[in-house]
C-alpha cells in the first residue's frame, strides 16, 4: 500500500453475506482520493478487489452504521458496510 | 440475541395497568422456501448496526403510536420451529396496538441487516435474497421509516 498523503481518506469496508461470499473477505481497507463518495468506493470496489465485480452497481451501503445514499460524502476512518438484500423477520 | 426468545415474556415486558391491549407477532422458521424443503437456518448480523437499527425501530413506533414496544431477534443457527423474531406493542385500545407491531415487523425486514443461511433437504445451501422471491416491492431502507 502506498504511503496515505493528506489527499486521500482510508476506510475500512465491512463485508457480509453475499458479498463476503463472492471475495472470500469479511473487510477490505480502502485508500481513495479527499472527497470521494459513496459510489466511487463501490466502483473503486468493483473495480480492483478480486471478485468485487460480483457487487451490483447501486447496492445498499451504510456507513459508521447508519443506512446512506451513494452520493454520500465520505471521511477518513470511516467504516463502510456493504448490505446484501437484508433478510431478518 | 443467541438465545431464545419467549413471547409471552416480551408481551409481560411491555403491558402496564393503563394498556387495554397488546398485539404480538412471532415469526418461526418454517419447513420451506420458494418451494424447497429447508432443515435448518443460519442468521447472520451486521451486529452493532442491527441493535441500533432494532433500537430506532422500537423508537420510531412508540414516537408514531401510543404504544410500549418490545422487539427481539435471533441470531446464529435455527431449525423448523424456533422462534426467530418476536414483537410485542401495547396500547391503550387494540388499534394503535396492531398498527404498532405490524409496522415493527416491516421495518425491522427492511433496515435491519440480518442474512439468513438456509441449508436444504438436498444438501445444497444458500443466502436467501427477498428481492428475487415473490415479492417484488421491497423498498429503499432509506424510505423505509421517517428517519429521525
Amino acid at each position: 500500500m502506498a504511503t496515505v498523503a493528506p489527499s486521500t481518506i482510508t476506510l475500512r469496508v465491512l463485508l457480509f453475506a453475499t458479498y463476503a461470499d463472492l471475495t472470500g473477505r469479511q473487510q477490505v481497507d480502502a485508500v481513495l482520493p479527499a472527497g470521494s463518495r459513496v459510489s466511487d468506493l463501490v466502483a473503486w470496489f468493483r473495480g480492483t478487489v478480486p471478485g468485487g465485480a460480483g457487487l451490483p452497481e447501486r447496492p445498499l451501503v451504510a456507513v459508521n452504521q447508519r443506512h446512506v445514499r451513494l452520493d454520500q460524502p465520505l471521511s477518513s476512518g470511516d467504516e463502510v458496510a456493504l448490505l446484501p438484500p437484508m433478510a431478518g423477520g | 440475541m443467541d438465545h431464545p426468545i419467549d413471547p409471552a415474556l416480551l408481551a409481560k415486558a411491555v403491558l402496564t395497568a393503563r394498556r387495554g391491549g397488546v398485539a404480538s407477532f412471532t415469526g418461526l422458521v418454517r419447513n420451506h422456501q420458494d418451494g424447497r424443503s429447508v432443515l435448518r437456518l443460519e442468521y447472520h448480523a451486521y451486529s452493532a448496526m442491527a441493535e441500533a437499527e432494532c433500537g430506532a425501530i422500537v423508537a420510531e413506533a412508540e414516537r408514531r403510536w401510543p404504544v410500549s414496544v418490545a422487539l427481539q431477534h435471533r441470531v446464529g443457527a435455527l431449525v423448523v420451529g424456533d422462534i426467530a423474531i418476536a414483537v410485542a406493542a401495547a396500547g391503550d385500545h387494540r388499534d394503535e396496538s396492531f398498527d404498532a407491531c405490524r409496522w415493527v415487523v416491516e421495518q425491522v425486514k427492511h433496515r435491519v441487516p440480518i442474512w439468513k443461511r438456509e441449508f436444504y433437504a438436498d444438501g445444497t445451501e444458500a443466502w436467501v435474497d427477498p428481492t428475487r422471491l415473490n415479492n417484488p416491492l421491497v423498498p429503499d431502507p432509506l424510505e423505509a421509516g421517517q428517519r429521525g
